[in-house]
């Protein structure tokens, strides 16, 4: 043992003669070189250790994102430049709003000229005094829960992409803060019950709104919106149809990015979050504009259409200038099944 | 006024992870929340290089301009800063960020986000400087004290630098004359729009 440690001491010993000896060989031939700086400053070209390694300004050409390994398992933070963030950044702050200001703006303005030149659409008969009923009471459960999800719903999303600029100044910072996070709540929650409406809406409805026939002379007719005349319709015409399938289609658009957004990145990635966003924010604003006009043509727009979908029951009139073909039909039907008493009644 | 900037040369990163510990001590930063990270790029075959990535406290940040309760500001160094009594963890600022700065403590179940959390640049927050409030908040606020952010304090290559923008800039481009290679300042272009000649 003791032979082995003094062995290894007189190698040690030899390894520091022999790097003493080069240390002073180096010293020599760096005093006839060049000066140090001057040296460096021109470094060798022969080799270079950078030669196979990665640039940022090459990644950058080749990938919208550039990522790599890390050591937390947050994978998300493995992508470490994506300058994609600066698209998404310009159509929140700039398109999104173009787009959602002139649809709905744009559609008020519509309708408030469609109500001066043409006024409220009357029952052109006066009311008969017999009614007919015309929705349900489960279907009228159903519109009214998803229409009240969607008002604050669209309120809640509207806060987020105009209310800092519209609402912010009249309720300062924090109060705004604290009313958006109170809608961030309601807007998450309230999905739930409007994507349960959609779903049964399209269910309860679907058999109603399959284009068909007469839909193509309504149209023709400009609908009696345009002129005096009134095509016959079925239970939904040709603009009500319209509406129901940008309400199923434009639903399901927003529930479906809504979910991606609201548990975020369990299915996707940055550019698919952004993505989703990009296609919930511009469906929803669309959406909103039709539903404007939606509520419009329900409400003041036209005499005898918003106790339809109120207390479930339309006048006869006007069922025959608008609905005429499924007054027919429903006429038809009672007088098959019982020829004495209809379902017609007299109102109240 | 100083114009502070992060400035992480790649070409002496040796992925030691000390800035992201650091980073998580200095501030006491949450469980889960990583303000810093460490990213290996080509791992494992020639030419690989990691990169240390925190906020890079961009220069007209897309953070700042999405956010829906302006709850992030620019101070006057440069730092990027926001306000956890303001913010309602929407998630936007994750989305423009180029860097993947935000981070977001789960406070329930389905992913949903508590306030946002992010680097500071050792700045604090809005909260007095060097006050409890802003401590249990936002970490410590070196830059009140006169002091740089902790991460590029201990870099043991000095890879990670931090301070005035020019006087970072002038280090790294003497580094590369001087060595004849870099491998660029990482984030300069997408963070400042200008790049440091590599």
């Amino acid at each position: 043992m003791t032979r082995f440690l003094l062995r290894a001491r007189s190698a040690a010993g030899a390894f520091a003669l022999l790097a003493c000896v080069l240390a002073c060989f180096f010293l020599a031939c760096a005093a006839s070189a060049p000066p140090a700086s001057a040296q460096l400053r021109n470094p060798d070209t022969s080799v270079n250790p950078t030669a196979s390694s990665v640039n940022e300004r090459q990644l950058l050409e080749q990938m919208r994102i550039i990522s790599g390994r890390g050591t937390i398992p947050d994978v998300r933070s493995y992508n470490i430049v994506q300058p994609a963030g600066r698209e998404w950044r310009r159509f929140k702050e700039v398109t999104l709003r173009w787009v959602g200001g002139i649809a709905i703006l744009g559609m008020l303005g519509l309708l408030v000229a469609f109500y001066l030149i043409r006024g409220m659409v009357r029952i052109e008969a006066g009311r008969s005094g017999r009614t007919l009923v015309r929705f349900n009471g489960f279907e009228r459960f159903v519109h009214w829960m998803t229409a009240t999800c969607f008002v604050v719903l669209a309120l809640s999303g509207l806060n987020i992409t105009f209310g800092n600029e519209l609402l912010m100044p009249l309720v300062g910072a924090e109060g705004f803060a604290s009313w958006s996070q109170w809608a961030k709540y309601a807007h998450n929650y309230l999905s739930f019950p409007f994507t349960l409406g959609v779903i049964v809406i399209f269910l309860m409805w679907v058999a109603w709104n399959i284009p068909g026939r007469l839909d193509v002379e309504w149209l023709k007719e400009g609908g009696g919106l345009i002129g005096n005349k009134h095509p016959p319709a079925p239970r939904f015409n040709a603009g009500q149809k319209m509406i129901y399938w940008v309400v199923i289609v434009g639903g399901t658009a927003v529930a479906a990015t809504g979910y991606l957004l609201m548990f975020p990145f369990y299915v996707t990635d940055i550019a698919g979050m952004q993505l989703a966003q990009m296609v919930h924010s511009t469906v929803a604003v669309l959406f909103i504009a039709v539903m404007i006009a939606h509520a419009y043509i329900g409400t003041i727009g036209m005499q005898g259409a918003f106790e339809a979908m109120w207390d479930g029951k339309v006048d006869v009139n006007w069922a025959k200038q608008h609905h005429s073909a499924w007054l027919a039909e429903e006429t038809a039907k009672q007088h098959a099944s019982s020829p004495s008493q209809g379902r017609m009644a007299p109102a109240e | 006024m100083a114009r502070m900037k992060f400035l992480c040369d790649a070409d002496r990163c040796i992925e030691c992870n000390a800035c992201v510990t650091a980073c998580k001590n200095e501030n006491e930063v949450p469980w889960g929340i990583n303000r810093r990270r460490v990213v290996t790029i080509n791992d494992g075959k020639p030419g690989e290089r990691s990169v240390s990535m925190a906020c890079m406290h961009c220069t007209d940040a897309p953070c700042q301009a999405v956010c829906p309760t302006k709850a992030i500001y620019t101070t006057a160094d440069g730092v990027v800063l926001h306000s956890k009594d303001l913010c309602i963890g929407c998630g936007y600022c994750f989305y423009a960020c180029p860097f993947g700065a935000p981070q977001y403590p789960q406070v329930s179940n389905f992913g949903s986000r508590g306030k946002m959390d992010k680097c500071t640049y050792c700045a604090g927050g809005p909260e007095a400087d060097g006050s409890k409030e802003e401590y249990e908040k936002y970490g410590a606020n070196r830059l009140a004290e006169g002091k740089l952010p902790l991460c590029a304090e201990m870099c043991s290559t000095k890879s990670l630098l931090a301070g005035d923008g020019e006087v970072v800039a002038d280090i790294y481009k003497e580094r590369v004359a001087t060595r004849g290679y870099g491998s660029g300042a990482w984030g300069w272009s997408t963070a400042y729009r200008e790049t440091v000649e590599s």
